[in-house]
């Protein structure tokens, strides 16, 4: 070994930096600079010509429209016969879809029964059943809650079964080592264990709901944002389809906010 | 209550892991398993406290449980087993609950055993706020509140660094000295064997049997860490298991 103390410090090399990087933190104003920055870009296209009429309608026109709606009262009546549909419809089909997800998640014979069911309901593209379920539920409400509902049962199923399957199995036995019975267990130690899976499963389902909701107007409904949506298109009145389009994503960002509430009130134990 | 086992045998599939154990676990005596790795010790736990049946033998209680005693058989496990979203406190009353205990009742009960393990501040803190060693006593403190006839303690330091692990013995033997309790506690650590059992099982390599039983008759409290005849103790220990470990060790290798 040498002796460093007899050598100057301009021998020495500083260590090159290698760490940091890999922990993406959130930036909330980004987000909006680039919506912005996008909408701009839009605007700018349409107004200069480099964007034609038909392919992109002018921001500006789209949120004139908006207004021309907010003004007639037609927001409204639209917005809340498609809150309704949306509220009532995703309960349905997350409340189910939490309880088979348990019940697979916890018995084996419904496991076994379930699991390949729900595997084969899974992929069929749920607006190719609309007419049957206008046939079982009638042209009226039924039929788009059924839709609506059976859209987010299956996502919610798998979640919460994923999620049952991941709670920590010495919880369990600590559990049954305490004398605890079966329904505490259940109640206090995997529903909860299970909540962060579930809450994150509810992401994705909520917005297969919105998704569907749109389809669940396609027949039958004269109001609601879907059939807004769907009466602009068939008319190519691009204004009024981007502004139900734009009503649809602020919808998204309000239900994954709700969620991302819920999240932080019931899992604060977690960070 | 006693515990006796009673030729105790089992094997998983094709592996015996255990064979022909029979001991007596008498109450208000810590009684140390120790063996090398794979020797069958936290399976013969699981045993003694219900959670797993054993292929042969018979696991006994002799005698009733003392009165007032909500869950006879108590364990206490090596990496803590708290409800990460439960408080201290709450996760102490959640083995209450069950028995109909709430409110004042449990707040007395839960209060007594915060105090006895030190931890009267903490009540409100949440599992992730709280040191390895703090969480150990939670959950040590949450054995005691349902009023064990017997803990069954699961390598219940393996898991922390080791001086939290020399205080915890200390708070151990505090703990056992102000109210003496009957444990059976599973360990590799010899030291920790010498220093809290009265006896200290030997159990060979798989299939686990009982090599032998030492008798420690030095008091728990006038134990002291680095005594002149603990070190024979668990020099003795260590050579019973030293080739066992070695064997062990090797036949994992084999698999």
């Amino acid at each position: 070994m040498s002796d460093i103390s007899s050598k100057s410090p301009s021998d020495g090399r500083a260590v090159s930096f290698r760490g940091g990087g890999f922990a993406p933190k959130s930036r909330r104003w980004v987000g909006f600079a680039v919506f912005a920055f996008l909408i701009l870009i839009a605007e700018w296209g349409t107004r200069s010509g480099w964007i034609s009429a038909l392919t992109l309608p002018k921001p500006s026109d789209v949120l004139v429209t908006f207004h021309e709606l907010y003004q007639s009262g037609l927001l409204f009546k639209h917005l809340g016969l498609s809150l309704g549909r949306l509220v009532i419809g995703a309960a349905i089909g997350a409340s189910i879809g939490i309880s088979v997800g348990v019940l697979i998640g916890l018995f084996s014979y419904i496991r076994s029964g379930l699991v390949p069911v729900i595997a084969a309901i899974f992929p069929i593209p749920k607006i190719a059943l609309l007419p049957l379920f206008v046939i079982w539920f009638g042209i009226g409400e039924g039929s788009k809650y059924a839709l609506i509902a059976f859209g987010t049962f299956t996502p919610t199923v798998v979640a919460t079964y994923g999620a049952v399957d991941n709670v920590d199995r010495t919880l369990i036995r600590m559990g049954q080592s305490f004398g605890l019975s079966w329904w505490s267990i259940v109640r206090k130690i995997v529903l909860p264990g299970a909540m962060p899976g579930i809450l994150s499963g509810l992401r994705i389902s909520f917005a297969i709901a919105i998704i569907l909701l749109v389809a669940a107007e396609m027949l039958g409904a004269e109001y609601g944002i879907g059939a807004y949506i769907l009466e602009a298109g068939s008319l190519y009145d691009l204004e009024r389809l981007f502004a139900g389009v734009v009503i649809l994503s602020l919808l998204g960002v309000l239900v994954s906010g709700c969620i991302g509430v819920i999240e932080r009130r019931v899992l604060g134990w977690r960070s | 209550m006693d515990i006796r086992l009673d030729g105790v045998g089992h094997s998983y599939g094709d592996a015996e892991v255990m064979r022909d154990i029979t001991l007596d676990i008498a109450s208000g005596q810590i009684v140390c398993i120790v063996g090398p790795s794979g020797c069958g010790k936290s399976t013969l736990l699981r045993f003694i406290g219900g959670l797993e049946r054993p292929d042969h033998g018979r696991i006994l209680q002799i005698g009733t449980p003392p009165e007032g005693c909500l869950n006879p058989l108590t364990y206490v496990f090596q990496d803590f087993a708290l409800l990460p979203w439960r408080s201290v406190f709450g996760n102490i009353s959640l083995v209450l609950e069950d028995h109909g205990i709430r409110g004042k009742t449990a707040k007395a009960i839960i209060d007594d055993v915060l105090a006895r393990t030190k931890l009267t501040d903490f009540a409100s803190a949440l599992p992730r706020q709280l040191s390895g060693g703090m969480k150990q006593r939670v959950a040590i403190a949450r054995a005691l509140a349902v009023k064990p006839a017997v803990m069954l303690m699961d390598e219940p330091l393996s898991a922390l660094d080791s001086q939290t692990r020399e205080l915890l013995m200390d708070d151990l033997v505090d703990l056992w000295t102000r109210q003496p309790f009957t444990a059976v506690y599973v360990t590799h650590n010899l030291a920790e064997a010498v220093r809290l059992g009265h006896k200290v099982v030997v159990l060979s390599r798989r299939p686990g049997q009982i090599r032998e039983i030492v008798d420690i008759d030095k008091p728990l409290g006038d134990r002291e860490f680095g005594d002149a005849d603990l070190e024979a103790h668990q020099k003795h220990l260590w050579q019973l298991m030293r080739d066992e470990a070695r064997a062990a060790d090797a036949e994992l290798l084999h698999v």
